[in-house]
């Protein structure tokens, strides 16, 4: 269960690196060894309880002009393994979307629970989540890759080990498919790299409804929180066919703030600032 | 955004409260915008103090403080010049409050704020804590702050909020040389009250909303000095002006959507009590969404909404009695978050019609651009539109933030 901004899943977790991993059986069947990674993905992020974060967009169009977003995220684990994560986005910048908030609470396979706060007319709004493979604040990531991600949402298939991506080429990662379960999703599958030491994303390649490469998401700059809980603070999203890049930098992490189940209500959506 | 921790300026607003809040612990943001606007009148006015086109500039100025998750203070004044209406040269405080979140999750908000009820697009008919501020635009989507005292408690069966209003402010009308008006003037120095205590009639409202599942609900109920004027011919010596009195009303309220997949169904209505009799109003329909449409980045909605009033098209205060509503939103999902809005209010008796057009996009970082249309057509001459409907207009806002 994590929502941990958009990178649930795609970004996992891990305590005691190699000695756990060295632990672990596998299925010899692929699909099942796919599921079991990514179970080992999100126990290893079990337990955060709630965290709070800032991020900066970075959006680059074909011709080379950027274009920047700023939000903060506050996140609420929620234990039930039937249900998803709650978060709280707070937009700052561009500055006409300023105090514009969007409140989730997270679910497996049924569309998610989503208010939006509009604050010029201090209009509290439920829409729709239906909309999973549009873009996220015009950037190359789409809601979806925002969502909080649970290992329920997917199929999964264990293609091969082989080294990971740069920079960490030294490692060996998981190479493995996943076939979004939910409805409305933009992609046919997504091949995802998992670090075998710390069981963290590393690469997801996005395939679209006609079975096109489409996009490419690196995750770098890892660190860990309370000994245990791993975030990546780079997040590059390159799109092969617009030619369109995005670059998320998340900064101060904060664990186990005391948030609870108030601090994700309409009544708090309303004076989020 | 500015985000600065001043310790002498946070210490210098504390000791003016008087206040135990601590300084150190202070967030300090500032924001805000000014806009100039032009407006051009397609026809010529109907007083000849009317001009076809308008100059006007307004700033926006929102100052936060924050201690923490649980107390803010936020003091957002407005201001406008307006080339040619002296009454659309106004300033209003639209928020000048102090929130407080108590350990138990009670919330209390003291002094000036916006209150926004109900769920449709087209028209507001269930939103009534705050006044129109009727000279920024005929769309009813600007508010003058309200002074309020308001106790928010969450339970698990709801959120149940409790309002103390103890000033009715009047709603803002455009003078002789102002468009879009009634050729009649509205009388806004001389405004009659029902409540012999006028503007400190003390008035009190109570909201509880839940959302079960697919739905959000709302029930509401005010009671006091209504929002909505009528309107009282008057001979004052020289010529006839519109005197706007305010009833004491009692009006319960209700709102309902239902969302489910990409389409929003929505219902609000209320029941009101006015001089002893009681008339009924709703306004409900769907929002459809069709994303990336035409295989294209854009989302597509449509809004179809029904719009009735009990008392019917000849005594409503509203023009809104018998209409059908039909909107399409385009939003192109691009950097620059453009955006298109066409709607058309019809009145299904008398076939008048209200149209309004709205193009949005940012520019560069700081700046948002509005190109905006209201034209009316085919509005009898018995009609509360009829007067206003040589009054249709472009205007064009450029927003500058800060």
């Amino acid at each position: 269960m994590k929502l941990k901004a958009f990178l649930g899943t795609i970004a996992v977790t891990m305590t005691a690196a190699g000695a756990a991993s060295a632990e672990l059986q596998f299925s010899d069947d692929p699909t099942v060894k796919g599921r079991q990674i990514a179970e080992e993905s999100d126990r290893r992020d079990q337990g955060f309880k709630d965290s709070e974060s800032e991020m900066l967009m970075i959006l680059e169009n074909e011709y080379g002009e950027t274009s920047q977003r700023e939000l903060r995220q506050k996140t609420l684990e929620v234990p039930d393994p039937n249900l998803g994560d709650k978060s709280m986005i707070v937009f700052d910048v561009p500055k006409d979307v300023e105090g514009t908030s969007l409140l989730t609470h997270a679910k497996i396979l049924d569309p998610d629970d989503q208010w939006m706060f509009l604050p010029a007319v201090k209009r509290v709004k439920r829409i729709s989540s239906s909309n999973k493979s549009g873009p996220f604040m015009g950037s190359e990531f789409a809601f979806e890759d925002f969502s909080s991600q649970e290992v329920g949402k997917y199929d999964y298939k264990w293609l091969r080990d082989e080294p990971c991506p740069e920079p960490v080429a030294d490692r060996t990662c998981h190479v493995g498919e996943r076939y979004p379960l939910y409805e409305n999703s933009g992609y046919t599958k997504q091949i995802s790299w998992t670090d075998t030491t710390d069981y963290q994303a590393r690469k997801v390649e996005y395939y679209d409804r006609k079975g096109d490469h489409l996009k490419t998401l690196w995750l770098r700059d890892y660190k860990q929180y309370l000994g245990q809980y791993w975030r990546a603070h780079e997040l590059y999203m390159e799109n092969h066919v617009k030619g369109k890049k995005t670059t998320l930098k998340w900064l101060n992490y904060q664990f186990q703030v005391g948030l609870d189940d108030q601090d994700f209500s309409e009544a708090s959506l309303k004076r989020a600032r | 955004m500015l985000k600065v921790r001043p310790s002498l300026l946070a210490i210098g607003v504390c000791m003016g409260l008087g206040s135990p809040l601590a300084a150190e612990d202070m967030d300090l943001d500032l924001s805000g915008f000014i806009e100039p606007e032009i407006r051009y009148f397609i026809e010529d006015g109907s007083d000849p103090k009317q001009d076809e086109y308008n100059l006007s500039l307004s700033v926006d100025l929102e100052v936060e403080m924050l201690w923490g998750r649980d107390r803010q203070l936020v003091i957002n004044p407005f201001g406008r010049v307006d080339q040619n209406d002296p009454n659309r040269t106004h300033v209003d405080l639209r928020e000048f409050k102090y929130l407080h979140v108590f350990p138990n999750d009670w919330e209390v908000r003291v002094g000036v704020d916006r209150v926004f009820w109900g769920v449709t697009e087209s028209i507001h008919v269930i939103d009534i804590i705050n006044q129109t501020d009727q000279v920024e635009n005929v769309d009813d989507e600007d508010a003058l702050g309200q002074p309020m005292v308001k106790l928010g408690i969450p339970t698990d069966l709801g959120l149940f909020e409790f309002y103390y209003l103890p000033y009715s402010r009047e709603r803002t009308f455009p003078s002789r040389a102002g468009r879009p008006r009634t050729d009649f003037l509205v009388d806004v120095d001389n405004p009659v009250f029902e409540s012999p205590a006028e503007n400190w009639n003390q008035d009190f409202a109570v909201r509880w909303s839940q959302f079960i599942g697919a739905f959000d609900i709302g029930v509401s109920h005010f009671s006091g000095t209504g929002r909505d004027p009528i309107f009282r011919p008057t001979f004052t010596g020289t010529e006839v002006k519109l005197t706007p009195f305010y009833p004491q009303i009692d009006q319960s309220s209700v709102d309902v959507q239902a969302t489910i997949g990409p389409v929003l169904y929505k219902f609000e209505g209320f029941s009101r009590n006015e001089f002893g009799e009681r008339y009924y109003a709703a306004t409900g329909g769907i929002e459809y969404s069709f994303y990336q449409a035409f295989g294209t980045q854009g989302d597509l909605g449509i809004v179809a909404e029904y719009v009735y009033d009990s008392r019917g098209n000849e005594e409503a205060t509203t023009p809104f009695a018998n209409d059908a509503f039909l909107g399409f939103r385009w939003a192109q999902n691009n950097e620059q978050s453009a955006t298109l809005l066409v709607g058309s209010l019809v009145d299904v008796e008398t076939g008048a019609m209200s149209i309004g057009l709205e193009a949005e996009t940012r520019y560069r970082q700081n700046y948002f651009i509005t190109l905006e249309g209201r034209f009316f057509s085919n509005i009898p001459d018995d009609d509360l539109l009829f007067s206003s409907a040589d009054d249709g207009f472009m205007q064009l806002r450029v927003q500058r933030f800060f």
